[in-house]
């Protein structure tokens, strides 16, 4: 399981904007480079990355081998109604990782 | 040669130009954290906590000082430690330090590996592994914002006197010492980076470079290589001499675990 860190913030007002910031730990080894023994290192990079509330989706990401290790991503929303938000980063060797935080709007 | 004597010119401009006016910490000090030369952004990752990728290595760390060790009924680093907070704040800025009982400094690395070996009967951690690299993260973190203070004890003064030989000692086919660059020529560039005044303020560093977190011991075996000298291997006493030496150079200077570097 990466280590991942997730800015939102514990209340809103319905209708405002705000900031969601989501930190993963992961290599993303771009598949370019070689290791110590001169042998191409395969590509582990995360994919896609998503964030839901519920089945509506809030904002999500394409992401590819120049992005830098431990991606870290913001992004803006506005939120209507109270909820739970479900971050998903999906990418090569089946990895997959989820993680939820409650939103209260007030 | 040529190579050399255009990169000692590129790096040697004029003396009025050194340490950029200016920039120089309010109480006078002429000692600049390399922070102090980073670009607003690489700053502002530094700073923000939500932003610092070195903070996942830390909330490793965490975990491990918490969890048990899964052999024998040795405890975890927090049955003997505590918890983190009161117990840890200022450990991290007296390393090294004298170990009475291997009659030698160390560094934190280091005490960390003896800890387990001796305590939870465990194997040492590799030097640059996630997992010392996460602890000793956690550990320096801990003393976040108080000042770097090397120990003033005497039994240290001769190692720190041999790590100031070494910091002046001209090393490598480039035949530079540390001095020439981090001492005589800081502020100056050399190709388009500033030459840092060389603190080590904020180890272990998330590099952007290195794409991950790092320790002075691989951050001195860069510079080393950098002047095509052998870098002192790990653990070794010269590698504990200049990191008492660069202690002491920057005793006083604040703690910024984990801090950015480009």
């Amino acid at each position: 399981m990466a280590r991942t860190r997730l800015t939102v913030p514990k209340s809103v007002r319905r209708g405002e904007i705000f900031e969601i910031r989501a930190l993963i730990g992961h290599p993303m080894e771009t598949g370019y480079r070689p290791d110590a023994s001169g042998r191409r290192l395969p590509r582990d990079i995360i994919r896609r990355f998503s964030c839901r509330q519920g089945d509506r989706l809030v904002f999500s990401a394409d992401l590819f081998p120049a992005i830098s290790a431990n991606p870290y991503l913001a992004f803006h929303a506005v939120a209507t109604e109270s909820g739970t938000l479900t971050f998903t980063w999906e990418g090569d060797n089946g990895f997959s990782q989820t993680e939820t935080v409650a939103i209260q709007v007030t | 040669m040529g190579l050399v004597a255009a990169m000692l010119a590129l790096v040697s401009g004029p003396a009025g130009s050194q340490g950029a006016a200016g920039t120089a910490a309010p109480s006078g000090d002429p000692r600049r954290s390399g922070f102090a030369d980073m670009s607003a952004p690489i700053q502002a990752m530094q700073r923000d906590d939500s932003q610092n990728p070195g903070l996942l290595w830390v909330a490793d760390g965490e975990a491990a000082w918490r969890a048990r060790p899964a052999a024998g009924d040795a405890r975890s680093c927090e049955g003997c430690h505590g918890a983190a907070g009161a117990a840890l704040r200022g450990v991290a800025v007296r390393y090294p330090a004298w170990d009475a009982r291997l009659r030698r400094p160390v560094t934190l690395q280091q005490r960390i590996n003896d800890c387990r070996e001796r305590h939870q009967s465990l194997p040492p951690l590799g030097g640059e592994s996630d997992a010392l690299l996460g602890l000793e993260s956690f550990v320096a973190h801990q003393s976040r914002g108080l000042p770097i203070a090397p120990p003033d004890d005497a039994r240290l003064a001769p190692w720190r006197e041999q790590g100031a030989a070494l910091f002046a000692q001209r090393i490598g086919q480039l035949n530079l010492s540390c001095a020439q660059c981090h001492d005589e020529r800081a502020g100056l560039r050399l190709g388009g980076s500033i030459i840092p005044q060389g603190h080590p303020t904020g180890y272990p560093i998330y590099r952007l470079e290195w794409q991950g977190l790092g320790s002075l011991q691989r951050r001195l075996r860069n510079c080393t290589v950098g002047v095509r000298a052998e870098p002192y291997g790990a653990g070794t006493a010269e590698a504990v001499q200049l990191e008492l030496h660069l202690a002491w150079r920057a005793r006083g200077m604040t703690l910024e675990t984990p801090a950015i570097r480009p």
